[in-house]
């Protein structure tokens, strides 16, 4: 739709509600530069953020979280690629509960995968005697929880996609592997940036299934960030998240400008 | 495509059959189950505190829904209509779906709590003396909520109208139709695809939040999904709690069915 003018309501409503979606947060960035450990305003300072350097438990954690972040998104990656190919050209027995397999994450909430693999791993502990550790059992759960996200952004991707091209390059004598890897992947390469991002996002954002799996074991950035939160002290916490949100903004920008205007080449 | 279906039947599904499993089993003291087939758990749930819990997810969650789409429709509309605005708009919208929810709740606490932002000002402007109860409460759990969620609802919304043919306002204007009429009965009926999946989209979530309820409103706003994080984290009845987790997924399983039925319907319109 487009080009008429729009009616003054129709504009102040939407102002308004960006306006409560935003300023929560730019109060929260305006105060981590605020000179005083309480919300009256006392001038401009950096220290927080020189706090933030001298915490190590910090540092621990945002390590942790990119290990997790970056293990679960490569598998969850691969995993989900392979499977939205496979659910895309093949036919076979079984395809459609396959199908809605894959929807049944998107729709289960996360604190149920959460308990779920919560019993699952307790079995594994108390009858096998296999007591995996934490970071293996975070890594498990997020691609569990990741892939159907994949699949599904890559395979709305393939639909679009022409076959011909990759059967016109192996008439020119291409192989098989040569033509997935010269023809298909280079097409599909946004469909698998954006769906390898979201799954990014959602782990290195997971306090939910992190906190049930681990209690009080190998702590993640959010689960820092919560417990900071729960007990409000020090104003370091608006320097975390000031810099947790200009990261996750970059970031989604770089990856805005990476598969924007790739359109499908015909 | 076989390690993928694999890890999800691994890890995914078996798990959550386990849970429906364990939900009939007796609990053991500080987490564990033990044999012997028990409806008890799920009988639990006709427990007057039981029922208001649930009571209570559905009635806020299905508020949080209403509040949404009320304030997510004008937005959604505004995009679709914002010619070269259109791009920054739907960045704004995103933004704060990629944002750490944990950040976007902390971010509600600082300004709503009694030594918060609000509270704040206004002693400072001699408004109050002291500070509004604004946190823990029923508002500031919606207030996180529909702010968690709102984006969930405006993307869907904003994809149908996109699709909407101009020409078809156009026919209607010619026909002598007011903005209003052409709003409800061209609009409106044309967008309902988008509508109703970005209900789902924010109802499913909602029913099942912890984090918000227990940071935003204290122990005033139990939801289910409290009673299964408490069972399983500190009381340590694990078949309770994996009964509790499925009385969730039943109210989701019938938010589905209707989202299948509803979309049925349009399609079957459609063509």
């Amino acid at each position: 739709m487009k080009g008429r003018a729009l009616p003054p309501w129709l504009i102040a409503i939407t102002a308004a509600v960006y306006a409560f979606l935003h300023i929560p947060l730019l109060v929260l960035v305006a105060f981590s530069f605020n000179d005083s450990k309480f919300v009256n305003w006392e001038g401009f300072t950096f220290r927080w953020y020189q706090e933030l350097m001298e915490k190590d438990a910090l540092f621990e954690a945002l390590w942790v979280s990119l290990e997790v972040g970056i293990a679960s998104t490569v598998l969850s990656a691969v995993l989900g690629t392979l499977l939205a190919m496979g659910l895309a050209r093949h036919r076979f027995a079984g395809r459609t509960v396959m199908e809605s397999l894959v929807y049944v994450p998107v729709v289960t909430p996360e604190i149920m995968v959460g308990v779920s693999l919560l019993l699952l791993f307790g079995w594994f502990r108390l009858d096998l005697g296999i007591d995996l550790p934490p970071m293996l059992k975070i890594i498990i759960a997020h691609v569990a929880f990741n892939i159907s996200f994949v699949t599904i952004v890559v395979r709305a991707r393939l639909e679009g996609m022409d076959r011909n091209l990759e059967e016109a390059a192996m008439m020119l004598g291409a192989d098989e592997i040569t033509a997935f890897w010269r023809v298909t992947v280079p097409q599909l390469w946004p469909g698998i940036l954006s769906g390898a991002l979201l799954a990014f996002t959602m782990s290195f954002d997971d306090y939910v299934i992190t906190s049930l799996l681990t209690g009080a074991g190998s702590s993640t950035l959010p689960i820092l960030v919560y417990n900071m939160a729960a007990k409000n002290i020090e104003p370091t916490i608006n320097a975390i998240s000031t810099v947790i949100l200009v990261g996750t903004t970059l970031l989604i920008y770089a990856s805005e400008r990476l598969t924007r205007d790739q359109p499908l080449k015909h | 495509m076989l390690p993928g279906t694999v890890w999800l039947l691994a890890f995914f599904l078996i798990p959550l059959l386990f849970m429906f499993a364990a939900s009939f089993l007796k609990p053991v003291t500080y987490g564990g189950v033990d044999a012997g087939f028990t409806f008890s758990h799920y009988l639990r749930f006709f427990e007057p505190n039981n029922l208001a819990i649930l009571w209570r997810t559905v009635v806020y969650s299905l508020a949080c829904t209403a509040l949404c789409l009320l304030a997510g429709y004008p937005v959604a509309y505004v995009i679709s209509v914002a010619g070269k605005w259109k791009n920054f708009l739907v960045f704004l919208t995103v933004l704060p779906f990629w944002t750490s929810f944990i950040v976007r709740t902390f971010a509600i606490m600082f300004l709503m709590r009694d030594t918060g932002v609000i509270n704040t000002v206004l002693q400072a402007l001699g408004l109050i003396s002291e500070p509004l109860p604004l946190m823990p409460s029923v508002l500031a759990v919606m207030v996180g909520l529909v702010s968690g969620f709102l984006p969930f609802m405006v993307l869907p919304i904003y994809t149908s109208l996109e699709k909407l043919d101009p020409s078809l306002l156009e026919a209607a204007e010619v026909l002598g139709a007011r903005p209003f009429a052409r709003f409800t009965q061209v609009v409106l009926p044309l967008s309902m695809p988008g509508v109703v999946a970005g209900s789902l989209l924010v109802f499913i979530p909602s029913l099942g939040s912890f984090v918000t309820t227990d940071l935003l409103g204290g122990g005033k706003t139990v939801f289910i999904g409290n009673l299964v994080q408490n069972q399983f984290m500190k009381v340590g009845n694990w078949p309770f709690g994996s009964a509790a987790s499925f009385v969730m997924m039943s109210m989701v399983l019938v938010a589905v069915l209707y989202y299948l039925r509803r979309r049925d319907q349009a399609q079957a319109m459609g063509a």
